[in-house]
């Protein structure tokens, strides 16, 4: 697996503090972060391919700098938001997903198959050509993964990718980010999803304040809910 | 519902005809349409554009999607001209927009968005030396394409907040949240864009 590792990573927003002090190596398959909002999951999140560079410290994946070498941690890290309609940039279905393809400078034949097999993969041939937009929520964050995935990253970070989904559409999002070879950073306030994961990292108020298996991570996390003088940094 | 991007996927002549050819066709026959100057040749481009739709095999319903949204423009265009030049100059100009919308709209029905950037990019290559950036063109029009749509759904939302709320229609009191929305949309785009590798 690939090497993810924050080395005294701080963030501020101006005045405000996101992150402080946090020191993690990530290695493990399936690593899941959860925490509530503004508690800096996110920054966490975006820190692993580079979108938010940290104010103080480090972040290495696989030894690369996000700061210095953004752009070859973005060829290894693959990147799902909560909208899909955020990040669904071409027309039409096969054209969003050929677009992550543009980089790669491949033939046209090897585009369209590579196009075609990931389709296929998340049921969505039947769609190449519609217009995105005329997907449904579920079909949207499935064509947003199929264009992540069709690069074939080493490491997927999904940040709330069934937050905007139905049960049904989560419960399908979430196997199929199960079933992946790829390493696995899933953001989430689903809870249930991070049953069989390897590692659950709790944050809270810019902190890492606990890091272990689902179950007693969970339960510290239980416990920083119960706790009502809230979150150590505001 | 918009008609931006609305590709009908077939196997027709005009489907397999390479984009460039037809934005040349399409040049050609707006040239032809504002030239034409007797009824019968404006009877007979109709004639032939109805033949090319028949030719991608467009149901009819999908071409008068296409021209629905002329409705009101071309009564006010045709009073207009009536009032001013008679039936004759209505006549003319009313049916050469009708024309050249149809036209237009049968080279976006039958050509991939991507084509058409990718002979937008082609053609703007020699105004590289210019500093003009063809890749950073062709994604800004397939940017502007797609998020038509989403814009759109934001007014929408927007406006049926106010309407849960209550609230009439007000064009300051919808256009600050969706401008506001927007913004943010924009934002979250360009992260994805990083994301996905665009400035890389």
């Amino acid at each position: 697996m690939t090497e993810i590792r924050f080395t005294g990573v701080g963030h501020r927003f101006g005045e405000r503090t996101v992150l402080a002090g946090v020191d993690l190596v990530l290695t493990e398959r399936r690593i899941g972060v959860v925490g509530g909002n503004g508690s800096g999951k996110s920054t966490l999140a975006r820190m692993i391919n580079g979108l938010v560079l940290p104010s103080t410290g480090t972040v290495t994946v696989d030894g690369l700098s996000t700061a210095r070498k953004g752009r070859d941690v973005r060829r290894r890290v693959g990147f799902v938001f909560t909208d899909p309609d955020n990040q669904i940039v071409m027309p039409t279905v096969a054209e969003d997903v050929a677009f992550s393809l543009r980089r790669h400078r491949l033939p046209d034949p090897e585009v369209r198959r590579r196009v075609t097999e990931v389709l296929d993969r998340f049921d969505l041939a039947g769609h190449a050509d519609h217009p995105a937009h005329q997907l449904s929520g579920g079909q949207k964050q499935l064509l947003a993964l199929a264009a992540v995935l069709v690069t074939d990253p080493d490491v997927l970070v999904a940040d709330e990718p069934t937050t905007l989904l139905d049960a049904r559409n989560a419960r399908r999002v979430a196997a199929l980010l199960a079933e992946l070879p790829q390493q696995v950073v899933l953001v989430t306030h689903h809870l249930h999803l991070l049953s069989g994961f390897d590692r659950v990292v709790v944050v809270d108020g810019g902190r890492v304040v606990a890091d272990a298996d689902p179950a007693t991570a969970l339960a510290a996390y239980d416990r920083v809910l119960a706790d009502p003088a809230g979150p150590a940094i505001p | 519902m918009t008609a931006l991007g609305l590709y009908r996927p077939g196997t027709s002549v005009l489907h397999r005809l390479p984009a460039g050819a037809k934005l040349v066709g399409l040049l050609a026959g707006t040239v032809l349409l504002v030239v034409l100057r007797r009824p019968w040749q404006l009877g007979l481009a109709a004639l032939v554009e109805v033949l090319l739709y028949a030719l991608a095999r467009i149901p009819p319903g999908v071409a008068w999607t296409q021209l629905r949204p002329l409705r009101w423009l071309v009564v006010v265009v045709a009073a207009a001209q009536l009032l001013l030049a008679g039936w004759q100059q209505a006549l003319w100009v009313t049916g050469g927009l009708v024309l050249t919308v149809a036209l237009a709209a049968l080279l976006t029905l039958t050509t991939r968005v991507t084509a058409l950037l990718d002979v937008l990019h082609r053609l703007l290559r020699p105004l590289r030396r210019f500093g003009v950036d063809g890749d950073r063109v062709a994604l800004l029009l397939a940017l502007t394409i797609r998020l038509v749509p989403v814009l759109s759904g934001i007014v929408r939302e927007v406006q049926e907040a106010r309407t849960a709320r209550g609230a009439g229609w007000s064009l300051t009191a919808v256009a600050a949240p969706a401008v506001v929305r927007a913004l943010r949309t924009a934002d979250h785009v360009g992260e994805a864009l990083v994301a996905r590798g665009v400035d890389d």
